[in-house]
């Protein structure tokens, strides 16, 4: 296509949206909000993948044995431990360690009552392996197998959070994902209405183009491109309003509940939006280009 | 340069538009097609542009038979034609130049082209001071004068007009029959549809008369 058909095609499809303006102006809204709810739901799960992730790191299974298991068996078992499949790491704490741990996290401030404890240490068999594994997902396989083994006196798993957040996680990709689903029919309907009404004001001078010996794609393209536009103002809309909309909601949400300060750590808007920037334009010209190119072939057959 | 062999257009089942029509149009000539209303006329041109497709027989036009013709190449075809209407069909949002540019973008013809072709074109139809007129704007005869500037722009080998006086008075008529005259004397082939049976007499070209689908009367010229 040369040069000055692309300029024409382009100043004829800007033409068709403004002519157009009622249905142009309730295409753009509405692909705004598709693309605006894409974006809260998009950085909500990448966050919450993020601080998921991130908690993972932190899942243990604490290991305790039997007392009458020599140390001898309890360097066995680790070493069993850590050949196993999705184990990360097997870490030995001793049991005045875990008083250790365990005054620092629950006496803090609390020295004197702390000292008190060391000479007679109430976790004296609590000497233990910590047993980090690679997802959470593995907690329930390595738990059974180490719960299996011989010495080995009562296995405690830990964070019921992770999993909880995970399964939340899952949940809310449906739900964001059939909404979406949902915006995007409704999308791509409003843009097509809009391109058939387009080639219903110019069906006479489509008429007269193909007379005068107009191939099908130069018939098209304004009306492709009147599409794609709607799906680039659409998307570009939202995505600048969530820019600046996502800085203040962290903010927001750190202020009001700084007690999750320490758990929650999120995502800068510049990592949401190495994704969210492409895929929310992708989205707006794919919608477009769909909405209006299967609506012209309709119309345009003969 | 277009030949009809047998053919036959029916829009409903055995209500024959046009019937078994064969007829032969040389290259350069002037041809007039008259009849009654419902004739045919019009289904005949629609043939010739490849708009319709006849129920049976073969039509070749610049050694093309058209029945072969794809999807594809029907544009490259239609250029070659230029076509003129009744109702003129210009393009009501844009000035006189932008109409007669039109059929110069619409076949992607380079800028620097269009700049130089659509003032040539339009000095051909005395409409060279009117180029910033939109075409409510200009009368019924400057309107079609516009139409043919656009349908000559292109340089097309066969000219077809469907009743272009119809709605024109006579001194404007005239206008518009000299016009289409003169694309003849430069070398198109003209083919004109009309009621108007005092131009026919005065111009004394050939005459091909329609008569319910058939064609009843082929008249070369008639002396001098
Ligand atoms: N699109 C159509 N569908 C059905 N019948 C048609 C159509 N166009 C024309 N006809 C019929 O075909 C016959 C010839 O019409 P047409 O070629 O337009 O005649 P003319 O141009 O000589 O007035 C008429 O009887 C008309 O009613
Ligand atoms: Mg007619």
């Amino acid at each position: 296509m040369r040069f000055g058909t692309v300029k024409y095609s382009v100043k004829q499809g800007v033409k068709n949206i403004s002519r157009n303006r009622m249905f142009s102006i309730a295409s753009i809204a509405t692909m705004a909000a598709c693309i605006f709810l894409f974006g809260i739901f998009f950085a909500i799960i990448t966050n919450f993948n993020y601080i998921v992730e991130k908690a993972e790191e932190g899942v243990a299974i604490v290991v305790y044995f039997d007392a009458e298991a020599t140390d001898e068996r309890v360097e066995e078992i680790g070493e069993e431990i850590e050949k196993y499949e999705g184990v990360a790491e097997v870490k030995y704490v001793s049991a005045e360690e875990a008083l250790d741990s365990f005054l620092s996290d629950y006496l803090e401030g609390n020295e004197e009552l702390a000292e008190g404890f060391k000479d007679d240490n109430p976790l004296v068999d609590s000497d233990n392996y910590e047993v980090y594994l690679e997802s959470v997902e593995q907690q329930e396989e390595v738990v059974e197998f180490v719960e299996g083994l011989e010495g080995v006196r009562k296995v405690s798993k830990s964070d019921v959070v992770a999993k909880t957040l995970e399964n939340f996680n899952v949940l809310l990709a449906y739900i964001s994902g059939a909404i979406i689903l949902i915006l995007l029919v409704v999308a791509i309907f409003l843009i097509s209405n809009t391109v058939s009404m387009g080639i219903t004001i110019r069906r006479e001078e489509i008429a007269i183009m193909k007379y005068i010996g107009a191939k099908d794609s130069f018939v098209r393209a304004p009306f492709i491109i009147e599409g794609i536009l709607i799906g680039v103002a659409g998307a570009a809309i939202p995505l600048v309003i969530l820019y600046f909309a996502y800085g203040k909601a962290i903010n927001a949400i750190m202020s009001k509940f700084s007690v999750l300060n320490s758990i929650l750590d999120f995502l800068p808007v510049g990592e949401v939006y190495k994704t969210l920037l492409p895929v929310g334009l992708a989205l707006g010209v794919g919608i477009g280009f769909i909405g209006s190119f299967f609506t012209i072939r309709k119309h345009l057959k003969a | 340069m277009i030949e009809l062999r047998e053919v036959t257009k029916e829009y409903s089942k055995g209500i024959a538009a046009l019937n078994d029509v064969s007829l032969k149009i040389e290259q350069g000539e002037f041809v007039f097609v008259v009849g009654d209303s419902g004739a045919g006329k019009s289904t005949f041109i629609r043939l010739l542009m490849k708009e319709l497709e006849p129920t049976s027989g073969k039509i070749q036009v610049m050694g093309q038979d058209l029945g072969k013709l794809s999807h594809k190449q029907v544009p490259f075809y239609r250029r070659k034609i230029g076509v003129v209407f009744q109702d003129f069909r210009l393009l009501k949002d844009r000035n006189v130049y932008e109409n007669i540019a039109f059929a110069l973008r619409v076949t992607e013809t380079p800028s620097r082209v269009i700049k130089k072709k659509v003032p040539a074109a339009l000095s051909l139809v005395g409409l060279a001071q009117k180029y910033k007129s939109f075409p409510k704007e200009l009368s019924g005869g400057e309107q079609q004068r516009v139409a043919i500037a656009r349908a000559i722009v292109n340089e097309p080998s066969i000219l077809i007009a469907d009743e272009p006086t119809g709605n024109l008075d006579p001194a404007n008529s005239w206008e518009i029959m000299k016009l289409l005259e003169e694309a003849n004397q430069r070398g198109t082939t003209v083919i004109v549809v009309t009621h108007n049976h005092e131009i026919v007499k005065m111009m004394n070209k050939r005459v091909i008369t329609m008569k319910q689908g058939n064609v009843v009367s082929d008249e070369k010229k008639v002396g001098v």
